[in-house]
């Protein structure tokens, strides 16, 4: 800001610094500073509340590292995620295509496929476990008893709530392509499909790296779905006691770790959050990096 | 001829593809459909004949939802209130002081509101069971553990987003304006309230909608800060239904499943345009 505006303008809105900022920089530390850097520390000590933490080094990290159940939500997590997010963004794609060429009811159909985001994961769980029970139930099974059963139900489940999300980024992305480049596709005489993978495809770039970056961070973030469609079950018994929750992933393993009866360890637990915490935002920048490189070249 | 013929087989392909999305639509709605039905069913019922229409047998009139405001050891009624409180609350003040906070950072963009504003945009990829621990022992130390207390954990917790998208919208709005304003003669207070505020008006729509959406529905937030026995909220409420003891009525489950997704239902077809404009806007935060 120039000279006499800066005596006009931005001195004065100084001395309001304590109303503007303040009550969202109080709310801010209080909702996420200091529980996020007293996380970084606790992940290093051993407690149980807060107070009696007393510092170990890295052995949180090497239980969670050790723990079988840890390994095996992150590989269930992982297929998981990559699995959903290839199934939902096709589908997703095909869909917005579809309501793209000017068809009968776009509108209609637009607002059915979208409507199952307004209802929560917790709720969306139960509704898909009556579903599926009262189809299992025919063949005297369960989504309880198989870990296959779980796994594609979540798929289904996910599809069922993420389409119609993911949709709506394709559409935006759709309607901007410019006219005059499909025109000039057409008069030089390019198949359907060809126009679609030569000039739309590329032309949505932006809207794929923003649909896939969304897609693998809502897969590994996933947990009120989790905990309400199967809870983890079923549960494989381990020579030591202790039980691998077959269908718990990542989100849902942290948190039995934190609060699971009997078995829990806060220290563990916190190494694996931040663990968590890497690995999610790990994976945010690297998907937006080499994306975004791609765009560039198109 | 030709063109003719190309034409015909165009608004073939066309209507093709009606009837097929038509069926996929009808394929959508099932599960609700299915929610409908099986809240009229008696529990025994719901496991057995899920997907057939009730008959004089198997039909539970309205008991299910009689029922159901009473099961689960908590009155359903009061959870409701509770959800419409914490997502009034929040959403309003979240929107009020992130919209001054992100208009002041943009403006006087000095190194420490750009810290801020990075330190915002750093806490959106943060997954919340990193900081779910101690943010519910924060809260309760600080005892924030009501529903008249929890929208300040939701304005700390959920101002990132809020404060990245308010800032980006103020970035497009020319200076001129608010210089306009001030040469005036209007005190900050004034130029935000009554310059800045009205042309922020799509922005805080899109910001509302996201964060209701996010309120409304949040599990394992208010789990952990609020005090369950005293207060709880829909979706905590519909979780705590399987823990009660014994087994689950599937009746008196699906009427409360319904009672809970009807409001978020209306208040989609009311609001429809902006939902979908709000989470197109909300989605590019990438």
């Amino acid at each position: 800001m120039k000279g006499p505006l800066k005596t006009f303008f931005k001195n004065p809105m100084r001395r309001w610094a304590w109303l503007f900022v303040g009550p969202v920089l109080v709310c801010f530390v209080i909702g996420f500073v200091w529980p996020f850097v007293q996380g970084i520390y606790l992940s290093f000590c051993n407690f149980r509340l807060i107070r009696d933490a007393k510092f170990i080094g890295l052995d949180n990290y090497l239980a969670a590292l050790r723990d079988p159940s840890f390994l095996h939500s992150f590989w269930y997590t992982a297929l998981f995620a990559v699995v959903s997010l290839v199934i939902i963004n096709v589908l997703a794609f095909a869909v917005a295509y579809a309501l793209t060429q000017g068809i009968r009811g776009s509108n209609l159909f637009r607002t059915v496929f979208f409507m199952p985001n307004l209802i929560g994961g917790i709720v969306l769980g139960y509704i898909w476990s009556m579903i599926f029970d009262g189809i299992l139930s025919q063949f005297g099974t369960s989504i309880l008893l198989e870990t296959r059963f779980g796994f594609w139900g979540l798929i289904i489940l996910m599809c069922w709530q993420q389409i119609g999300y993911m949709m709506i980024i394709y559409i935006a992305g759709l309607q901007s392509v410019p006219d005059d480049i499909l025109e000039a596709a057409k008069i030089d005489g390019a198949s359907r499909s060809q126009t679609l993978f030569r000039v739309v495809i590329p032309n949505v770039m932006p809207s794929i790296t923003i649909c896939t970056f969304l897609g693998l961070t809502n897969g590994f973030k996933l947990f009120d779905q989790n905990l309400a469609l199967t809870g983890g079950q079923p549960f494989i018994m381990q020579a030591d006691g202790s039980a691998i929750k077959t269908t718990e992933m990542l989100a849902l393993n942290i948190y039995n770790t934190f609060y699971g009866q009997g078995t829990a360890s806060q220290g563990t637990a916190q190494a694996k959050a931040v663990l968590f915490f890497i690995l999610v935002a790990g994976l945010g920048l690297m998907q937006l990096a080499y994306t975004r490189k791609r765009e560039v070249q198109q | 001829m030709n063109k003719q013929q190309t034409l015909t087989s165009e608004r073939r392909r066309k209507t093709v593809l009606s009837v097929v999305l038509a069926v996929i639509c009808v394929i959508y709605v099932l599960p609700v459909l299915t929610v409908l039905v099986n809240s009229f069913k008696l529990n025994t019922y719901v496991k057995t004949e899920t997907f057939a229409l009730p008959t004089a047998e198997s039909s539970a009139g309205f008991a299910n939802f009689v029922k159901g405001m009473t099961f689960g050891n908590y009155p359903f009624w009061k959870s409701a209130v509770y959800s419409v409180v914490i997502t009034v609350l929040s959403t309003t003040l979240i929107l009020l002081f992130t919209s001054m906070a992100a208009w002041y950072i943009s403006r006087v963009n000095s190194r420490f509101c750009r810290g801020f504003y990075y330190l915002c945009v750093f806490s959106m990829v943060v997954p919340f069971q990193m900081v779910m621990f101690t943010l519910s022992k924060t809260a309760d130390s600080l005892r924030l553990n009501t529903p008249w207390t929890i929208p300040i954990v939701y304005l700390g917790f959920g101002a990132g987003l809020a404060i990245f998208m308010f800032a980006g919208f103020v970035k497009s709005i020319p200076l001129e304006i608010e210089e306009a304003a001030a040469i005036d003669g209007c005190g900050p207070l004034r130029t935000y309230f009554s310059v800045v505020l009205p042309m922020m008006r799509p922005t805080m729509i899109s910001v509302g909608i996201l964060e209701i959406m996010w309120i409304w529905n949040d599990y394992l937030l208010p789990v952990l800060v609020l005090d369950i026995n005293e207060y709880r909220t829909i979706p905590i409420h519909i979780q705590y239904l399987k823990g009660s003891y014994g087994t689950v009525d599937l009746g008196a489950t699906m009427a409360l499943i319904l009672l809970s997704i009807i409001p978020m239902i209306v208040f989609y077809l009311l609001c429809q345009k902006h939902i979908i404009k709000g989470v197109a806007a909300g989605a590019v935060k990438g």
